[in-house]
């Protein structure tokens, strides 16, 4: 008789018998049989939730803090919670890197079990605060002391949304033309001298152009595609604006097309395929095949984070920033500068609001924050600035960034909770344009067609919500 | 003959012990297959007739998210552009796998070790994979134009130009067809010997054992694998996500799973993204059901 036999630790042996005319298991494990596994499964449960469950409070609140960053952009932010650790004992901030923090906190949110604090993305914060998916800040601020005035105008308007403030900056960023000194040099032209408006800079992109005996492009003195993080907003440039921040979209406006005409005028002239072809040797943008860091590209549109890379990947560059161009027609465009900043939010469900706050408080001090942005090399959002900061600040232009944020024509995306559908589209007609398979009246009366009852549906539905009139 | 009810009802206990004990081995996969397969499905039913945002409690609106989709432009572009994906990527992989599965099925000499060469690649992950075939397509410098160049062939802008970019990701799909090789291998090793030994005695050629004998043989492993291969290919998501961020150039690779990603993460709408999954669910269920109505005329079963 063939016996198989699984042991059970306490409740003896499970016999089985494989003889046809025995039953299965002797008598006394038969009666035993259900209630014992009911019972070890119970066991299972309570000793899971013994292992996972948290040890009981003794000593300081821990806050869970989630954040995006990696290299010596989260050991910069760890320097920061680590002082803040030091400063007192009552809390501890755990400072988890999570990657796809948009994501991870989104669904980790919506199941009821956040994090105290998330680092989220600038743009994020319409969205987040549309779905209340994070709480209103104003209640905190106002009993830490913490309000505009404190802040750069626009680093603080990306936090606050329909009347309430609902995330705070970590690390603010602003963007200028960064040029290659040599580049020019080798062109022809003043190496002092970058352009001024945005006629000059075709001009001197025209000279710096060099294409082998076959015809492929070798060097390009700008390109509307690269670096391709804002393809969706150089009509700003040409002073359009994307809605009318009350009902309308406004994608087709002149302005808009003139900026598209402008990104078309590039493939006209260099041709779409070659360009193409030559953009798709580049690489990573964290590399050394970067098309600025190995002067493939003269005239790049960068932010404040560009020296960094230049300093890890090309540290001979010979390079310098000036404000992005403007038409020559627009003079009240002058130093246009796309803003954006990283935020702290307090996840709606978290367990210890008050705590997060706390810690969020101490990154918005003014030692806080100069800590954190002087080790990640950006400027800070504050207007107090204290002298050390610029002083050992790395960045040779960091004044010309911290000056430009704090121009009026600062550029952030529409505060809307459909900005991801709505960027997605501008990106696919950039991309129509630059392929010239659409012309720019085309391709921007497409996404006015697409966007606009969309902008309506969502109007409406937060009207039904209560939360606009 | 008394004992013969005794016996049958004891018959009948065992099979009821047997059942308790089965249902008790079975139950921990019971409750996870009902808690994180069932539940969920059924749920998506109910959610893709809402507006649901994951984080708001989801809102009742009967057929408006289906009829929504009906007039979206970017819901047909991407249901195009995996069907055309799939007509390139299915007979492409299938003709490579077959053509494969045949010559590793030779009588030679170091047979396993081809075998495993050309099993190997589809044992490389999906996103390493991707990303190396993004520099075998760089249109600059990557190496398939360096030989299309060498051969004084054009040499296409892979991952730039709308027109390729969709071959490309076909071709990439052709480097798994490992799996599917092996299926095909294990069919042909059934295919009975006499069968081939009858066609050579009627003078049969390599072409007419193929077309007579091999392939018939063969017709129901290449069923099994059309009809998986429609379900992968119309569910291609990872390789594109990685090698063409937001479907670019101009969309030419927005794919419907990547549609529907972007609706319940990007754009926060999970009752919208439910509806297209159901939709994508119904198209697969037709194509497999027009995939078994043809067969029946041209699939053999042993024995039958």
């Amino acid at each position: 008789m063939a016996r198989a036999s699984l042991p059970l630790g306490a409740w003896g042996t499970l016999v089985i018998n494989a003889h046809p005319n025995q039953p299965l298991l002797g008598r006394n494990m038969r009666r035993l049989a259900v209630p014992g596994a009911i019972a070890l499964i119970a066991l299972t449960i309570w000793y899971s939730e013994l292992i996972v469950a948290p040890a009981p409070q003794v000593g300081p609140v821990h806050v869970t803090y989630w954040e995006k960053w990696t290299g010596f952009e989260g050991d910069a932010m760890r320097a920061v919670v680590d002082a803040f650790n030091r400063s007192q004992s009552k809390i501890h901030v755990d400072l988890l890197t999570i990657s796809g923090i948009e994501d991870k906190t989104l669904l980790a949110t919506a199941g009821g079990d956040p994090p105290d604090v998330a680092g989220l993305y600038g743009p994020n914060v319409a969205q987040y605060a549309d779905d209340r998916a994070i709480l209103p800040l104003d209640d905190y601020c106002r009993r830490y002391g913490i309000n505009a005035s404190q802040y750069i105008p626009a680093y603080w308007d990306i936090g606050y949304y329909r009347g309430h403030i609902w995330a705070l900056p970590t690390t603010p960023a602003s963007t200028a033309l960064h040029y290659n000194r040599q580049m020019f040099r080798d062109a022809g032209l003043d190496p002092n001298r970058p352009p001024r408006t945005i006629e000059e800079m075709d001009a001197d992109a025209a000279k710096i152009y060099r294409r082998d005996a076959a015809g492929h492009i070798l060097k390009a003195g700008f390109m509307p595609a690269e670096p391709g993080w804002w393809n969706w907003g150089w009509g700003y440039f040409f002073g359009g604006r994307l809605w009318d921040g009350v009902s309308r979209i406004t994608a087709n406006s002149p302005e808009n097309i003139r900026a598209f005409e402008w990104i078309r005028s590039y493939s006209v002239k260099y041709g779409a395929r070659d360009l193409q072809t030559f953009r798709s040797g580049f690489g990573n943008f964290s590399s050394p095949q970067n098309a600025f860091l190995s002067q493939q590209v003269a005239m790049e549109l960068q932010g404040v984070w560009m020296s960094n890379f230049i300093q890890m990947y090309s540290p001979g560059l010979d390079w310098a920033a000036a404000p992005f161009p403007y038409p020559a027609d627009r003079p009240d465009l002058k130093n246009s500068t796309f803003v954006d900043e990283d935020v702290l939010v307090i996840p709606r469900g978290a367990k210890h609001p008050e705590e997060a706050f706390q810690f969020i408080a101490f990154v918005q001090s003014q030692k806080g924050m100069e800590m954190l942005c002087l080790l990640q090399k950006k400027h800070t959002p504050l207007i107090k600035v204290s002298p050390e900061f610029w002083a050992h600040h790395p960045n040779p232009y960091i004044k010309l960034f911290a000056q430009l944020a704090r121009g009026k024509n600062t550029i952030f995306p529409p505060k809307l909770g459909i900005w991801p559908e709505y960027s997605a589209e501008l990106n696919n007609a950039f991309d129509e344009v630059t392929l010239l398979k659409k012309t720019p009246k085309e391709a921007l009366e497409a996404v006015q067609q697409r966007m606009q009852p969309k902008l309506d549906e969502y109007l409406r539905i937060l009207r039904l919500r209560g939360d606009i009139r | 003959m008394s004992a013969q009810p005794e016996t049958l009802r004891s018959r009948r206990s065992l099979a009821r012990n047997e059942a308790r004990i089965a249902l008790l081995f079975v139950g921990p996969w019971i409750v996870g297959f009902g808690v994180f397969l069932f539940y969920p499905l059924v749920a998506s039913i109910y959610y893709s007739f809402c507006d649901y945002s994951v984080l708001r409690s989801p809102v009742w609106i009967g057929m408006q998210n289906y009829a929504d989709l009906v007039r979206d432009d970017v819901f047909w572009t991407s249901l195009k552009n995996t069907l055309i994906y799939a007509m390139m990527a299915l007979p492409l992989g299938m003709l490579v796998a077959i053509s494969l599965a045949m010559l590793l099925n030779a009588k030679v000499k170091g047979l396993a070790v081809y075998r495993t060469i050309f099993f190997l690649p589809s044992l490389v992950p999906t996103i390493p994979l991707a990303v190396l075939w993004l520099w075998v397509f760089n249109g600059e410098h990557g190496i398939l134009n360096y030989v299309l160049q060498l051969l004084h062939l054009p040499t296409p802008n892979w991952l730039g130009d709308p027109a390729w970019s969709k071959p490309a990701l076909a071709l990439l799909a052709i480097w798994g067809a490992g799996n599917s090789m092996v299926i095909y291998l294990a069919g042909l090793q059934d295919v009975p010997v006499d069968l081939y030994e009858a066609a050579d005695l009627d003078g049969a050629g390599w072409w007419s054992k193929t077309r007579n004998v091999t392939l018939p043989m063969l017709s129901p492993v290449i069923l099994f694998n059309l009809i998986m291969g429609i379900i992968g290919a119309l569910q291609v998501f990872a390789e594109p996500y990685v090698m063409f961020p937001g479907g670019s150039p101009a969309r030419s690779t927005y794919f419907y799973t990547m549609y529907l990603f972007d609706n319940a993460f990007r754009y926060h709408k999970m009752g919208y993204a439910c509806a297209m999954g159901w939709i994508m669910f119904v198209i697969i269920l037709l194509l497999t059901m027009l995939a078994l109505r043809l067969s029946e005329r041209h699939v053999y079963y042993q024995g039958s």
